[in-house]
């Protein structure tokens, strides 16, 4: 059978993303031998953007089927990249919650790019004090952006990462000749095997550095609800899929609550606005909720969500 | 007129940057930089935040050693706020921090470095890569494959997520190792320790050997080193130890982590986002690759160099080949390939030592009756391009107020910029370059990578 060309770019990102990738596992060689062509992918393949050697003077990225793209936007570059993957892309994928709603990097728009030079170039304990570099480097942007603030995306994978499943999943049925692979518009507490009672405990809210209770030798589902037991627990406004299609949620699987590394549940969401009822429905008063915007919006400040404290 | 020759993107790197080589008008190297492209701005967005919060926010500076910036991130906050760990959660969180290593060592050498060695640095493009090592050897390529996701499961499975960790929590772990999962994880140390006895046997048998001469002249200058050591006897630690920054002569300073002020300072040049840290004891930083002063460098080859020995035995005799072939320091920039295996041999050994400490499995695994206050933390560990520092300070509540970090890349950059234009001038002559050429400059910054 051909094989589908596929790019992939990375962007204001981590590469957690591209390991996920390859925490596909064993089908992966498979897939890599038999089924996918990747044409340009900068974490495994040589390709250039400005010719193999350098002095081609437009970015170009080869045509290709599928394009996979992690990490927002948060710099001209990035921006100019992401065009590129657009025009030759028949398919453009947002790999990660970067990609689809900004994810941590995004919680930098809350401040200016002043205040976040200042500190590192200038006032930083370790730092001498210097010029901010602006030689052969491209500008920051205003904000760091999702992808779908700058271009059309077609197919959305969020997750911090995602779990090896939903890439699976939507590249087998791309393969297929599908094209609307979409995952489940649900909370993270649809698949969260705890106990809910729905009543608040006599606790108070709490912050990390209180442990939840539980019994180690006993299953998730012997476990009661952390959100119940006061944990700020962000499930409820939180994407369903850490876990993969089967999986409970991870977080949770470690004992600890959710902090939203999904994004929001569905598109234009306002978890800010959400929890604050999530809270009030097991009878917490938001208000007493600390650092509002770090939690609820740390992994979405991207689509205006996170402004400028200024 | 000269011409600038524009590598972007640097490929089988994890990280943005560019590499620009500036020819005159004879066609030999004037210059050579390599341009650090974004700053995400970590130390500002933490600022506010609860400290118990940030080591689930700066694992994803990095995608690859997400485990170490974590647990650096855990012990300032846990000085922050004067947190004691319990034995049990200072070994779970190193013994995750071993489990983290060992498919990240693998990863490296396989899929990002091999394909320079395996089908050569000069291999058109489209087969110098992982797909390349499959059609080339496509046994080993799917054991490696498999052994790196059986790696990856484990700690998965145990931790809850391998990718951006969540279990290592303020006063010690989240969940205590039940002694079937100990069974289990240490069946599989056990085979992912004998892989990389093979894996260290095969890359000094069969594919650093065709490349010493590379190796003897590659991205090669001398400088200092830094890395963490075990204070008891200088043995080669990763989680938890003192600083030990060595001149290019072998001199050193030993400093607990909270000195690291005293010791390390950060330049900025204007084409670089990246700043550059040198060592504030040898003078003013000096970017020159013939007499470079200042640069020190970090990550695999200076943890072999500036330890006395390695902390399990199987590693010992490994450093015991390396250095009577190499000496110490050495400084050839592509043994930093080898230094990683000798200590993924480490890593695998010391998992296996932890899995059989009767503690592993205890139950006091978090410290309790933790409260918010104002203090301030300075947190290393190792992470695989070299040490991170988290330096931390928090108010009253325990919300951030400061966070100054200097991690693995950073340590790296003047090194890397000096490897590069020393690779490049030796390469690039009168006009005549080509891909496999300036394939070769960028191995000098591969090495450096996770």
């Amino acid at each position: 059978m051909t094989k589908v060309t596929v790019a992939e770019e990375w962007l204001n990102a981590c590469a957690g993303c591209e390991i996920a990738i390859l925490n596909v596992g064993d089908v992966l060689v498979d897939l890599l031998v038999n089924n996918l062509d990747f044409v340009h992918i900068p974490v495994i393949l040589d390709k250039k953007y400005f010719g193999q050697t350098g002095e081609e003077k437009e970015l170009s990225i080869p045509e290709a089927v599928v394009g996979i793209v992690s990490g927002g936007v948060r710099n001209e570059e990035h921006k100019e990249v992401l065009l590129e993957m657009r025009k030759k892309c028949q398919i453009l994928i947002a790999l990660g919650t970067c990609a689809t709603d900004g994810g941590i990097p995004a919680m930098i728009n809350m401040y200016t790019e002043e205040e976040l030079k200042q500190f590192y170039y200038k006032d930083s304990p370790t730092t001498d004090p210097a010029e901010y570099p602006t030689e052969h480097i491209p500008p920051l942007l205003d904000n760091c952006y999702a992808l779908d603030e700058i271009v059309k995306v077609d197919l959305s994978l969020p997750g911090c990462p995602p779990h090896p499943d939903w890439i699976a999943g939507a590249i087998l049925s791309l393969l297929d000749g599908k094209t609307d692979y979409k995952m489940p518009e649900r909370s993270v507490c649809d698949a969260c095997p705890t106990i809910r009672e729905y009543k608040k405990s006599m606790a108070d809210i709490k912050r990390l550095y209180y442990e939840a209770e539980f019994d180690p030798e006993k299953p998730l589902s012997d476990m009661r609800c952390l959100l119940e037991q006061g944990l700020m627990c962000l499930g409820p406004v939180t994407h369903v899929g850490c876990g993969g299609t089967k999986g409970a949620p991870r977080c949770i699987s470690a004992r600890v609550p959710c902090r939203g590394c999904y994004g929001p549940i569905r598109k234009g969401a306002k978890p800010l606005v959400d929890y604050m009822g999530a809270m009030a429905s097991v009878g917490f008063d938001p208000a007493k909720m600390p650092d509002r915007r770090g939690y609820l919006a740390r992994f979405a400040g991207a689509h205006g969500v996170l402004k400028k404290i200024g | 007129m000269g011409k600038t020759l524009n590598i972007a993107p640097i490929t089988r790197i994890e990280g943005h940057a560019s590499v620009a080589i500036h020819l005159d008008d004879t066609g030999n190297v004037s210059d050579a930089k390599m341009h650090v492209l974004s700053l995400r701005g970590f130390e500002q967005f933490v600022i506010g935040r609860p400290v118990e919060e940030v080591p689930r926010i700066v694992t994803r500076i990095c995608g690859i050693c997400p485990w170490q910036h974590h647990l650096a991130s855990n012990k300032a906050a846990d000085e922050c706020l004067g947190v004691e760990l319990p034995p049990t959660g200072r070994k779970l969180r190193e013994l995750c921090q071993m489990m983290a290593y060992i498919p990240d060592k693998i990863l490296h050498f396989y899929f990002l470095a091999a394909p320079d060695f395996v089908l050569g640095p000069d291999a058109d493009y489209s087969v110098r890569n992982v797909v390349g090592i499959i059609g080339a050897n496509p046994e080993l390529a799917k054991k490696v494959v498999h052994m790196r996701y059986k790696a990856q499961m484990m700690l998965e499975k145990f931790s809850g997520k391998v990718i951006h960790p969540i279990a290592g929590v303020v006063g010690g772990f989240s969940k205590p190792l039940l002694e079937e999962e100990r069974k289990e994880i240490l069946a599989g140390i056990q085979e992912l320790k004998d892989f990389s006895i093979f894996t260290i046997k095969f890359a000094r048998e069969e594919v650093f050997p065709k490349y010493l001469d590379a190796v003897k002249i590659l991205g090669v200058f001398p400088s200092g080193y830094l890395g963490t050591v075990r204070p008891s006897d200088g043995a080669l630690e990763l989680y938890d130890g003192e600083l030990r920054l060595m001149d290019q002569n072998g001199n050193y300073d030993q400093f607990k982590y909270s000195e690291y002020m005293d010791y390390i300072g950060e330049h900025t040049e204007p084409w670089s986002y990246l700043k550059f840290p040198y060592a504030k004891k040898w003078g003013q930083l000096k970017l020159d690759e013939n007499d470079p002063v200042g640069v020190y460098r970090a990550n695999t080859l200076a943890r072999i160099n500036v330890c006395d020995k390695m902390a399990t035995p199987l590693a010992q005799e490994e450093l015991d080949i390396f250095r009577k072939a190499f000496g110490r320091p050495t400084h050839l920039t592509l043994l930093y390939h080898w230094a990683r295996l000798i200590e993924l041999v480490q890593c695998c050994e010391r998992a296996e030592e932890l899995l059989n400490d009767p503690e592993i499995t205890g139950r006091e695994y978090r410290a309790k009756n933790i409260e918010p206050r104002a203090g301030e933390g300075v947190g290393c560990v190792e992470a695989a391009r070299g040490t991170l520092i988290h330096h931390y300070k928090t108010d009253d509540n325990g919300m951030v107020t400061m966070a100054n970090l200097i991690v693995g890349t950073t340590h790296n950059n003047a090194p890397m910029n000096l490897s590069v234009k020393q690779a490049a001038k030796a390469l690039i002559k009168d006009g005549k370059y080509d891909q496999g050429i300036l394939n070769r400059v960028e191995m000098a910054i591969r090495a450096y990578d996770p």
